[in-house]
């Protein structure tokens, strides 16, 4: 009845000012029950001051001044002293010492209908994701007044997803009318949602409880709900599963940004890296010291780590290879062995200069939330800019590779090294340059790895196992066989994840990975023309 | 020529131009007459080319060949690069299949049905240019690597080597002359020393038929001259192929010399005829 | 390397009397002569001294020399296949901690009523997961024969069908050494899940007796020393007579040149296959002695971290000299004990400087150093 009435009845000019605080006034009276009269007077007067004063009662800031009883909004409930705001003109009204002010309850039932009240002003907002807010608070509340206001909105409302949002509402509360037409209508207006509460639904109506009985007395609204969940079901596996694809691709693309690096130097080297994932952990405390560094631009800290960490991590990497690779030129198993040792140096250290638990990274407010794309299927934004990140960089790399000089030289000197040697080529340089490109992208995985899991000295012993996968599966011939080896794997990792959890989902890749070695020992793309051991 | 002749002809130990019938089909080949059985070299030739081609592309490397190889013959083959020397030794030990022509064995084995390993099982050993010797064992150890035998674990791990074995060893120890470097890393041996070893391997496993890829390339005139007398001695009871271009060396050694020329043979006799023919003189431009 | 021929013109007399395996090998008798003297000396200075001479050896320095020795086989065990081989795995702990849980298994079950729970039959983490009954793959583990043959079997099985694949696809040098870590880690992260049945990250533990003889015992201390220096010596011994074989020369071909193998007629695959597996074998055995002496074993033994410790045993001690590989695995397992006594910080940095600087200076590793005095045929 309220709201219809507040609905009905049109805008009132401001003369109302006075009955708004004459109403505004009875707010401050101890019985609830008077409030309540208040709030529904301050409801229907529509006066531009309403909404704000309802919601700062839901919010505990109305306050009544104890000299005058006049009712004031404060901007904080806590503050001493309070800074005051006049209801009627919502202009601020100075500052008042909090002791000389009382602050006006409320209760659940009170703050039930300033709710609901509030929702119904939202109702009429331009803004429609305001109205669907506003949609969802009502649907919370149903009664027959709701229920009607909401009704007369579906004419009036422009925007498809609020009048679908107040359609399927009305739908669930249509179920449990007594009018078996109504009923039928209702399952066909669910028939379409992808709402986990109308599936659940039409789920109770047509399966019989454990007894055999069912919630629902007519035999055709049972098989039209029946019919109606069927659809629906089909369609939430669909973006069930496109959802695993989306995680997929996500998980693929750490392991490709992890793997690049490794790819590079195997492809162009030989060279088998341990202490890649310790360059990828740097990385990712360079991302962690970015943000204690700029800590009120965490942002901004995060982009600005990205070079951070491929400067950071090259270095380490060129350092690397002229201090311990170099001089193991030729013999692969070595120097795995003794990149090993590299890796657990650098492990220490970290745990030395930061201590052995993990960091805590945030996430920047750009990279948080999520889409939604529908009700059964959202995607998070953090992981979808891993997914753009990784294809930016992989893409930059190509470039790299195929368009500069350095790509040049370097593909020479992995093709053939004296040929490139004899043409001028300073093979030595390419190669710490190329160990330092490896490493430096394995710096800025980090940095993105840090956004999707914990940082600690420990980040790289949990993915040096997975790129090492990518690179056997990809092969080291091209990288396009690291980036489809990558994402292959990261999908197929999540489609087994629901059938057998994620670590035996770990332990099938692993076992598929050896059959697969069976048919292809190099990899999808193996190198050409050179060996990739000497 | 009819038939009679041609046989006649073969009988006498001279196989020239004319193509003789084909040999003699066995029935079951692989029982009777399996690779492990060896050649039957009775009517005195061990191998038989005929019209053997391979192209590679449209390239004819080998353009019909017909050539003849006589039991314990020692046998050199020589001609221009691209002359299909290499190709031809890949076609025998069964490395590449020829697009036409025929390659028998002794009597009864067809090499084109048979693949690689069990043409080096049938007794076709060969020799590769660069030598492949197991740089850290030691020339006794290489040798009995090489032995003829059952190569399983099994037998490797709990049968030692037999007498009969041990002594074809210490004969083959005596052919290559390395008697007194048997305890020497195959590693430290000369360049020369390393080939004769690896002939050496080749004998340990019995073969028939050696086919030897320019065995004297980067030796000293000694070793050469070694090399020779050492393939010598094995004409005889074995039949060798000999492939090279140092031509000195070849005279040395060659009864007979084929020269091949773009995928087929263009001429054949003792050294001195084929270097007095003229489309020889012709084709290697006065060598 | 020693060759086969044994001319007795060049042996001693008292060579004459050994096992043919071990003469010519000068290391290899100075090893066991010190592993016999040692153990021998270690045995009497703890049970027949008194405890409070100043001579007396504690039960805990018996433990330790007999955890090295468990070690040290396993680091024959992986020099068998590295070193003669070429095969670097590096997932050989995952057979090491196979017959660990093997041998905890049947522990575990002689532990009976006199568990936390008091269950006759479920050892006490199953009761706390609400098992109901014993999952089939325990059963038969109370008995030491069985338990025993599964030391054998299991890491011998899996290492046959992980080398039949891997080798018979021809996958060599860095990819094997991926492939086993892969191996290695699947089992870490098998055996860490709580409902694998075999105790998940807590492992097995809290054992009482083997064969009916407390664990904790001087005496069972002492046994089990001597039975790790047993198995040491005997896996040397087959050891050293599978590298003097011809099947040993085969194997060193193998990894010098296997193209050439295969071309002169051997099964380079099968070779492989047999070595790792026999391989696989020791290690399980290493790793059942291992485990009633440490008194727990847990899925932590299956990191890849654990078999990577072991190769740079080997490394250090000396690839391709079988006596090397005892000497490594003692020598880093001495100094780590030391280290993470004294600068446990420190070990870390020394262990993974170890890794770089034998690597880049010591490629023949101690033994090498050695035997670089000697003059060489």
């Amino acid at each position: 009845m309220l709201a219809l009435a507040v609905f009905l009845t049109p805008r009132v000019a401001l003369a109302d000012d006075a009955a708004f605080t004459a109403a505004a006034a009875q707010l401050a009276n101890d019985d609830f029950a008077t409030k309540e009269e208040a709030v529904r007077k301050v409801l229907e007067l529509r006066h531009t001051g309403s909404k704000p004063l309802l919601a700062a009662l839901l919010d505990g800031r109305v306050f009544v001044r104890s000299s005058d009883m006049h009712v004031f909004i404060a901007t904080s409930g806590d503050a001493d002293p309070l800074e005051l705001i006049e209801p009627v003109t919502q202009k601020p009204a100075g500052t008042g010492k909090a002791d000389e002010f009382s602050k006006i309850t409320t209760n659940n039932r009170l703050r039930k209908t300033l709710r609901g009240a509030i929702a119904s002003f939202d109702l009429g907002d331009a803004d429609a994701g305001v109205r669907r807010a506003a949609v969802k608070e009502l649907l919370r509340t149903l009664d027959d007044d709701t229920m009607a206001l909401l009704r007369a909105q579906i004419g009036k409302e422009k925007d498809p997803h609020v009048r679908a949002d107040i359609e399927q509402g009305l739908a669930l509360q249509d179920l449990k009318n007594d009018d078996k037409k109504v009923r039928l209508a209702a399952v066909e207006t669910l028939k379409n949602s992808l709402n986990p509460d109308a599936y659940n639904a039409l789920v109770s109506i047509a399966t019989p409880a454990a007894d055999g009985t069912y919630s629902e007395p007519d035999q055709d609204v049972r098989s039209a709900a029946d019919a109606a969940m069927r659809k629906i079901a089909k369609w939430r596996s669909f973006y069930a599963g496109l959802e695993t694809l989306f995680f997929g691709l996500s998980l693929g693309s750490v392991l490709v940004l992890a793997a690049i690096g490794l790819a590079i130097t195997f492809g162009v080297m030989g060279v088998i890296n341990m202490a890649h994932g310790e360059l990828m952990m740097l990385g990712a405390y360079c991302a962690y010291v970015m943000q204690l560094l700029m800590p009120n631009h965490i942002g901004a800290s995060i982009i600005v780590a990205v070079p951070v960490a491929f400067v950071v991590s090259g270095l380490v990497g060129i350092l690397i290879e002229r201090g311990v690779v170099r001089w193991l030129y030729g013999r692969p198993l070595e120097t795995l062995l003794a990149t090993f040792g590299v890796s657990l140096v650098l492990q220490q250290v970290v745990r030395d200069i930061f201590s052995a638990n993990n960091r805590p990274v945030e996430t920047p407010q750009w990279m948080a939330g999520s889409m939604e794309i529908n009700e059964a299927f959202s995607i998070t934004y953090n992981r979808l800019y891993v997914v753009l990140f990784t294809l930016a960089v992989f893409f930059l790399i190509q470039i790299i590779l195929k368009r500069t000089t350095l790509g040049l030289k370097v593909r020479a000197v992995s093709q053939n090294r004296p040929m490139a040697r004899a043409m001028g080529v300073r093979a030595e340089w390419i190669d710490a340059l190329t160990f330092g490109l490896g490493s430096g992208i394995a710096g800025v995985a980090g940095v993105a790895l840090s956004q999707l899991t914990n940082v600690g000295p420990n980040l790289g012993q949990q993915y040096i196992v997975d790129s090492f996968m990518v690179v056997v599966f990809g092969g080291v011939g091209n990288l396009w066989g690291t980036l489809i080896g990558g994402m292959s794997l990261g999908v197929v990792n999540k489609l087994l994840e629901p059938y057998s959890g994620a670590v035996l989902a770990k332990i099938f890749v692993l076992v598929a990975l050896i059959l697969f070695i069976q048919r292809r020992p190099r990899g999808l793309f193996p190198q050409k023309g050179r060996a990739a051991e000497h | 020529m009819n038939a009679a002749q041609v046989w006649a002809r073969r009988l006498s130990g001279r196989s020239q131009s004319a193509k003789p019938p084909p040999p003699p089909r066995s029935g079951d080949l692989l029982t009777e007459h399996g690779p492990d059985a060896g050649p039957d070299a009775s009517r005195g030739v061990i191998l038989y080319l005929e019209d053997i081609t391979v192209s590679f592309d449209g390239f004819k490397a080998l353009n019909a060949l017909t050539l003849y190889i006589d039991s314990g013959e020692l046998r050199c083959i020589i001609g221009p690069n691209g002359a299909g020397k290499t190709t031809m030794m890949d076609v025998i030990t069964g490395k590449t299949r020829p697009d036409a022509g025929s390659a028998w064995f002794g009597q009864t084995l067809d090499l084109l049905s048979l693949n690689e390993p069990e043409i080096a099982r049938a007794g076709i050993g060969r020799k590769f240019q660069k030598p492949t010797v197991f740089g850290e064992h030691t020339v006794y150890e290489n040798l009995q690597l090489a032995a003829a035998g059952d190569k399983s674990p099994w037998a490797t791990l709990f049968k030692p080597l037999s007498g009969e074995q041990k002594d074809r060893i210490a004969d083959v120890l005596d052919t290559i002359r390395l008697k007194d470097r048997v305890a020497a890393r195959a590693g430290a041996l000369s360049h020369g020393q390393k080939q004769w070893l690896e002939i050496g391997m080749l004998l340990m496993q019995g073969p028939q038929l050696l086919l030897v890829d320019e065995p004297v390339a980067g030796m000293t005139p000694q070793e050469t001259e070694r090399t020779a007398e050492l393939l010598v001695s094995l004409a005889g009871t074995h039949s060798v192929v000999v492939v090279e271009h140092d031509m000195n060396f070849v005279r040395s050694i060659a009864r007979k010399v084929t020269v091949l020329h773009e995928g087929s043979v263009l001429a054949e006799g003792t050294m001195d005829q084929v270097q007095n023919d003229r489309r020889v003189i012709e084709v290697y431009l006065g060598e | 390397m020693a060759t086969t021929m044994t001319d007795s013109s060049y042996l001693g007399t008292f060579e004459q009397f050994l096992p043919r395996p071990l003469r010519g090998d000068r290391g290899g008798q100075v090893m066991l002569a010190v592993l016999v003297f040692t153990v021998t000396l270690v045995a009497v200075l703890n049970l027949a001294v008194p405890a409070s001479s100043a001579l007396h050896l504690s039960t805990y320095a018996v433990t330790l020399i007999g955890k090295y020795l468990t070690y040290a086989l396993l680091a024959v065990a992986v020099d068998l296949v590295w070193g003669f081989c070429g095969i670097l795995s590096l997932g050989h702990a995952a057979f090491f901690a196979l017959g660990g849980y093997a041998m905890g298994m049947y522990l575990m079950r002689q532990i009976g009523t006199r568990g936390v729970y008091g269950n006759s039959i479920l050892p006490d983490f199953m009761v706390f997961l609400n098992y109901k009954e014993l999952p089939w793959f325990w059963h038969g583990f109370d008995m030491f024969w069985f338990a025993m043959l599964m030391v054998i079997l299991v890491p011998g099985v899996l290492a046959f069908v992980f080398g039949w694949f891997a080798f018979r696809s021809r996958v060599t040098g860095v990819y094997l050494s991926i492939i086993t870590q892969a191996l290695t880690y699947a089992l870490l992260l098998a055996f860490f899940r709580n409902d694998m049945g075999f105790g998940g990250n807590n492992g097995l533990t809290d054992f009482k007796d083997l064969l009916g003889m407390p664990l904790q015992k001087d005496g069972m201390r002492v046994t089990l020393m001597v039975a790790s220096a047993l198995a040491l010596a005997l896996g040397y011994l087959a050891c050293r007579y599978i590298v003097t074989s011809r099947a040993g020369r085969v194997v060193e071909a193998v990894r010098d040149a296997e193209s050439r193998t295969r071309f002169i007629g051997y099964s380079v695959e099968s070779y492989k296959l047999w070595l790792f597996v026999f391989s696989a074998v020791l290690a399980g055995i290493a790793g059942a002695l291992y485990v009633p002496q440490v008194g727990i074993i847990n899925p932590s033994e299956f990191s890849p971290i654990n078999s990577i410790e072991v190769v740079i045993w080997v490394a250090v001690g000396g690839r391709g000299v079988l006596y090397g590989a005892v000497a490594g695995a003692i020598l880093v397992n001495y100094a780590k004990t030391v280290f993470t006594g004294v600068l446990p910080e420190f070990w870390l940095y020394a262990l993974g400087a170890l890794f770089v600087l034998v690597t880049l200076f010591l490629p023949k590793g101690v033994v090498g150093l050695l035997r670089t005095r000697k003059v060489e045929a």
